[in-house]
């Protein structure tokens, strides 16, 4: 089970207290965009294997959506940031280089 | 024949007797007896069935590896199956019944399988039922079902309760043997605070069974003093009696503690669950002794040597009079030496090893017990226990010198229990020369740091040796310590000395040249009767994955998950495939380590505690008038208000005649009330429903639809607009939650800079319903608010006081008929709820309830979400584009709603239908074109969404999704009835408004 922490109210959450939201850093895609670019946005997901960003909402807590850097195989939590955010913030890419050098960014 | 012996038995004690029953038959053991060590005291070796050929079986273990001994254990509402007898702790009045068996234990026809059991190789399901297809289902499937099993299932509710605990320490120390011990030692000295958990009801693990010394003393004062310092510390919690079940993500473990299973009825939970938080774990879970794989080792009497040795010197029990020790390491000549001191004649040690030079074979030479080195044993005699055993050369076929004995004590050397370090990822490796699997510790499991958060002490690291454990374990406590925050200790550690050990010989098959014959009584896995036969046939059969192998063969499946023999397994698997143990690897290591009671699982969630309910203020009120309850959500509404002698139908009936005649009134407090407010919240609502609201006039309500957003509808309700930046969204009951959610998703993650405030006031309000053409009078008698058409049009609302209650009264119709939700202060509900029913009486009110509701907006050709939508379903769909914007560029949903699919022309659509004969079309029933489809069924063009008998109609009425519906109004169509008869029921296609279609009793 993992734990997250919130950024908001600072609570170091197991995940009973929080909902996952899937994908971060989705761009809105919507009138005016073409079929293939809003397909795209409502279906088409990353599935990595290693580091994923994902939202995450501290449901039976403070209720705010919040993102999480995350290694989907060892489970480590690179850091947790505010959903304000519309690209990973320069820490927390630098808190995954440091643990992997390789890392390529984001597929 | 097994027996108690004097002089020994530090586990019990002898002035206490207690009283039990096996099968029925009253028998008697002392306190602190396990139920094996009872039996066996009591010369009842027996304890079991075989799973599948239904051999009969005693104990080879003492501990929770135990395979055989599994019991029914307890009467009616606390029976339990399938309980280990080894970690069963007697107590008075315990009830045990030996499973697997008929009629009785010692006769059982189903022992008829052993004798064909070369027709029942590993995947014998498979291969022997294939064809024809009706016996399986007929034959084989009732005979197996029949004859293969282990215990009943219970047939009354668990008299019992239980509970979930929590708990948050620094450091987890699982297991309270010597090596647990000394790491909670370190770790408690590094200033963490550490708990330490124990499944049995002792401290101290196996060493004070096999002797030595630590710190100048026995073992046995050893983990009495080191116990009595950790009781003093402050900074340590001690656990008996709760095993470390499971580890989990981020250093979640789940204990199983058995509180009150020696003390049924005695108030307190059975079982208690821990969940349990640590930032770093110390696994000192021991180790298990391995069986040896030689011919007719699972009779009664061939147990592990530890085992025997347990008996012996924890409950003075010893399994025979004449026991045979058969070994490929040092070990086992602790229990020669145990028996011998215990007076037991020991017949003789059998070792695989060619020369034996360390000083526990001296002992065992100098206390006249005769070695036979580099020999095996080629078989045992005997049919339900032992009377000889065969000894011949390892490398032998079979035959050799027949050794009479009872007891056969085997040690095929020791795996360390490395399930809760493997949990969670941790790796293993190969000691060749142990020859045994044992954790990693370069690849431990690894927390949210990235850095590992279990460690592994003593014999579960593969440190076998007491000093070497011992070391091992301080260490591990202290670098815990370390890691939680603490500081590394400098205290020394404990230290051991013991006799030196002579290395085992691996040997996974005995003797080397055994055939077939031989190869199909070499048991590996005891509980389901798996042997050493099967896993051969499983590779020559191509199954070279071990998790396949494992499968097929069923191979450390059952409830002992394979504690005992997989490593033999795998080693014989290893085998047949040509390759090395490590290539083969192991199976997955999964929670639980020992099965854990549902009831512990459950916890406190039964009954009413199962799932909370949500009641609205006038609940009892309902209640008392006998109100029939239907669940919403988590919501109990009335279904409708039966009178007495009356059906549940007749009583909708009544309440929607009533409606239309004179008035109803509904308790509509369940449904969502969110407020939205804010300079930026018309923006807001336009984006989230598809028609506008930011144009809805102060003081007026407009009805709304919401979607997802690919474009399906999500909810609907009325929203009213309180003021210049406020507006009240009315949801449905179940989507109240998930719609604010919803609400808030957008507004934290997509339009965070809108100034929009949320909040769910749906608990804060009461709300009735008042319907009806008598509506207004109803109003009028509770005073205070001038309510006439002129004052409160349709689709309006006022803020007042309603018979002395503070009220907001929206002109809001879902019956069609005038109609005035009045919302008061939720504590207020009750008294608004009687003070209208009291008023309504001289009009004839009655209360309605959820399904009169549901048929009246039918009749009205309201949609309902759930009915006429179901996540497929777009708002143009429904022929309500008067509810979706053509002004607003864009809104949830909009997009999606212009993919090509969505715009299809042939989409089903929503219509009226009506019944030529004026039937009810059954709910669910499909409309039915020309043509069949690919597998000869009538080609499918719609179906129905709401369908109901209309009482006010007096015929049943109908809407559903129909391909091109809305074009074809006036066309008759078929829908298929379930009756397997072919035959349809046709309906004709109009609106969906069977009911005023002009509005005009609404707008009054």
């Amino acid at each position: 089970m993992l734990i997250l922490t919130c950024p908001y109210c600072g609570v170091e959450a197991d995940e009973t207290e929080l909902a996952p939201g899937g994908e971060a850093h989705l761009k809105r895609a919507t009138v005016g965009d073409s079929d293939e670019a809003f397909e795209a946005y409502l279906f088409a997901r990353e599935n990595p294997k290693g580091v994923h960003f994902e939202r995450w909402r501290h449901a039976y807590g403070c209720g705010k959506w919040f993102l999480a850097a995350r290694h989907t195989v060892t489970l480590e939590v690179y850091g947790t940031y505010p959903a304000q955010t519309p690209e990973p913030p320069k820490d927390i890419i630098a808190a995954v280089k440091k643990r992997l050098p390789d890392w390529e960014g984001r597929g | 024949m097994s027996h108690r012996i004097e002089g020994k038995g530090r586990l019990i004690d002898r002035s206490k007797t207690l009283r039990y029953t096996f099968n029925g038959k009253p028998m008697t053991g002392y306190a602190g007896d396990t139920l094996a060590s009872a039996l066996m005291g009591a010369g009842q070796m027996v304890m079991g069935r075989s799973f599948k050929y239904h051999r009969p079986r005693g104990a080879v273990a003492s501990g929770v590896e135990e395979p055989n001994a599994l019991m029914g254990i307890g009467e009616g509402g606390r029976f339990e199956p399938n309980q280990r007898a080894t970690t069963t702790a007697l107590f008075d009045g315990l009830s045990a019944k030996t499973q697997n068996h008929w009629p009785t234990l010692e006769f059982d026809i189903g022992a008829v399988n052993d004798l064909g059991a070369r027709f029942l190789p590993a995947g014998f399901y498979y291969k022997t039922f294939m064809f024809p297809r009706v016996a399986w289902k007929h034959l084989f499937e009732p005979f197996i079902r029949q004859s293969a099993g282990l215990g009943a299932v219970p047939k009354e509710p668990d008299a019992d309760r239980y509970e979930y605990a929590y708990h948050h320490t620094d450091v987890l120390v699982i297991g309270g043997g010597v090596a647990g011990l000394a790491a909670a030692r370190a770790a408690a000295a590094g200033g963490a605070s550490v708990t330490v958990l124990e499944q049995t009801p002792h401290w101290g693990g196996r060493a004070p069974v096999d002797g030595g010394e630590i710190d100048g003393t026995d073992p046995d004062a050893w983990v009495k003093s080191a116990v009595e310092e950790l009781e003093k510390a402050e900074n340590v919690t001690l656990r008996l009696n709760c095993m470390g079940a499971g580890v989990y993500d981020h250093g979640f473990v789940l204990g199983y503690e058995r509180v009150a299973d020696t003390t049924p009825g005695d108030d307190r939970p059975r079982h208690r669950l821990w969940r349990i938080r640590a930032r770093q774990i110390v696994t000192a879970t021991g180790a298990i002794e391995r069986p040896l794989s030689f011919p007719g080792n699972d009779l009664p009497g061939v147990m592990l040597a530890s085992a025997v040795r347990d008996y012996v010197e924890n409950w003075g029990v010893a399994p025979g009079k004449r026991a045979l020790i058969v070994t490929n390491n040092d070990d086992a000549y602790l229990t020669a030496l145990s028996l011998h001191a215990a007076k037991v004649e020991v017949a003789g040690i059998v070792d695989v090893r060619p020369t034996l030079t360390g000083p526990l074979a001296e002992r065992a030479r100098k206390a006249g017990i005769r070695l036979m080195t580099g020999k095996a044993l080629a078989g045992v005699k005997g049919r339900s226990g032992v009377k000889a055993a065969l000894v011949t050369d390892l490398a032998g076929k079979g035959t050799g010198e027949a050794i009479e004995c009872d007891t056969i004590a085997m040690s095929g050397g020791w795996s360390p229990v490395v399930h809760l370090w493997s949990h969670c990822g941790g790796k293993l490796l190969w000691d060749e020369g142990e020859a045994l699997f044992k954790p990693d510790p370069e690849r431990p499991p690894l927390g949210a740091d990235g850095q590992g958060f279990v460690a592994t002490a003593g014999a579960a690291s593969g440190a076998l040796g007491l000093a070497e454990a011992l070391a091992d374990a301080h260490e591990a406590g202290r670098r815990a310590a370390k890691a939680a925050g603490g500081t590394l200790t400098r205290k020394a550690a404990p230290k051991a000395n013991e006799t030196e050990r002579q290395p085992l010989k691996p040997v996974w098959i005995m003797p080397a040249g055994a055939g077939p014959e031989k190869r199909m009584k070499m048991w590996l896995d005891y509980q389901n009767d798996v042997k050493v036969s099967d896993v051969q046939l499983a590779a020559r059969e191509g199954y070279q994955s071990v998790e396949h192998a494992k499968r097929y063969t069923t191979l450390g499946m059952a409830t002992d998950q394979g504690k005992l023999s997989n490593i033999n397994g795998l080693a014989v698997l290893s085998d047949a495939l040509g390759q090395p143990i490590p290539q083969t690897g192991t199976t997955t290591f999964r929670p639980p380590y020992t099965p854990i009671s549902m009831g512990a699982i459950a916890g406190e969630a039964r009954g009413e505690l199962f799932q909370s309910i949500r009641r609205t203020p006038m609940h009892a009120i309902h209640d008392a008038a006998g109100a029939v309850w239907e669940p919403v959500g988590h919501w109990r509404r009335p279904f409708c208000f039966s009178e007495a002698g009356e059906s549940d139908e007749e009583a909708v009936n009544r309440e929607i005649l009533n409606t239309r005649e004179n008035v109803g009134m509904l308790d509509a407090s369940t449904l969502g009330k969110i407020l939205v407010k804010g300079p930026d919240a018309g923006k807001f609502l336009d984006m989230l429903y598809t028609n506008m609201m930011s144009t809805i006039p102060v003081g007026k309500c407009r009805y709304g639809l919401m979607c997802s957003e690919n474009g399906f509808v999500s909810d609907d309700g009325v929203v009213v607009r309180l003021a210049e930046d406020t507006w009240l969204c009315h949801t449905t009951t179940g989507g109240a939650d998930r719609i604010h959610g919803h609400m808030e998703d957008w507004l934290q993650c997509e339009w965070w800079d809108w100034k929009v405030y949320t909040a769910s006031l749906t608990e804060e309000y009461a709300q009735v319903a008042v319907a009806g053409p008598k509506a207004r009078k109803v109003l009028e008698a509770l005073g205070g608010m001038d309510v006439s058409k002129e004052a409160m049009p349709f689709m309006t609302w006022a803020d007042g006081t309603l018979a002395d209650i503070p009220a907001r009264v929206y002109r809001i119709s879902f019956t069609g008929e005038l109609s005035y939700e009045i919302a008061v202060p939720a504590n207020r509900g009750a008294e608004l709820w009687e003070k209208v029913r009291e008023a309504g009486a001289a009009h004839g009110i009655q209360p309605y309830g959820t399904e009169a509701m549901h048929i009246m907006r039918a009749e009205k050709g309201f949609i309902m979400i759930g009915d006429e939508t179901d996540g497929t379903v777009i708002p143009q769909d429904l022929d309500m584009s008067w509810v979706i914007s053509k002004k607003k560029e864009d809104y949830l949903g909009k997009r999606a709603q212009q993919r090509p699919d969505m715009a299809r022309e042939d989409r089903w659509r929503l219509v009226g239908l009506e019944t030529l004969d004026g039937s009810v079309i059954p709910d669910g029933a499909y409309a039915v074109g020309e043509g069949l489809n690919d597998k000869g069924q009538r080609n499918m063009i719609g179906r129905v969404t709401s369908t109901y008998y209309s009482p006010t109609l007096k015929k049943g009425i109908a809407m559903g999704l129909i391909e091109r519906g809305p074009e074809r109004l006036g066309e008759v169509v078929d829908f298929a009835t379930l009756d397997g008869t072919g035959t349809v029921i046709k309906a004709r296609l109009r609106g969906t408004c069977f009911y005023d279609e002009e509005g005009a009793k609404a707008d009054v």
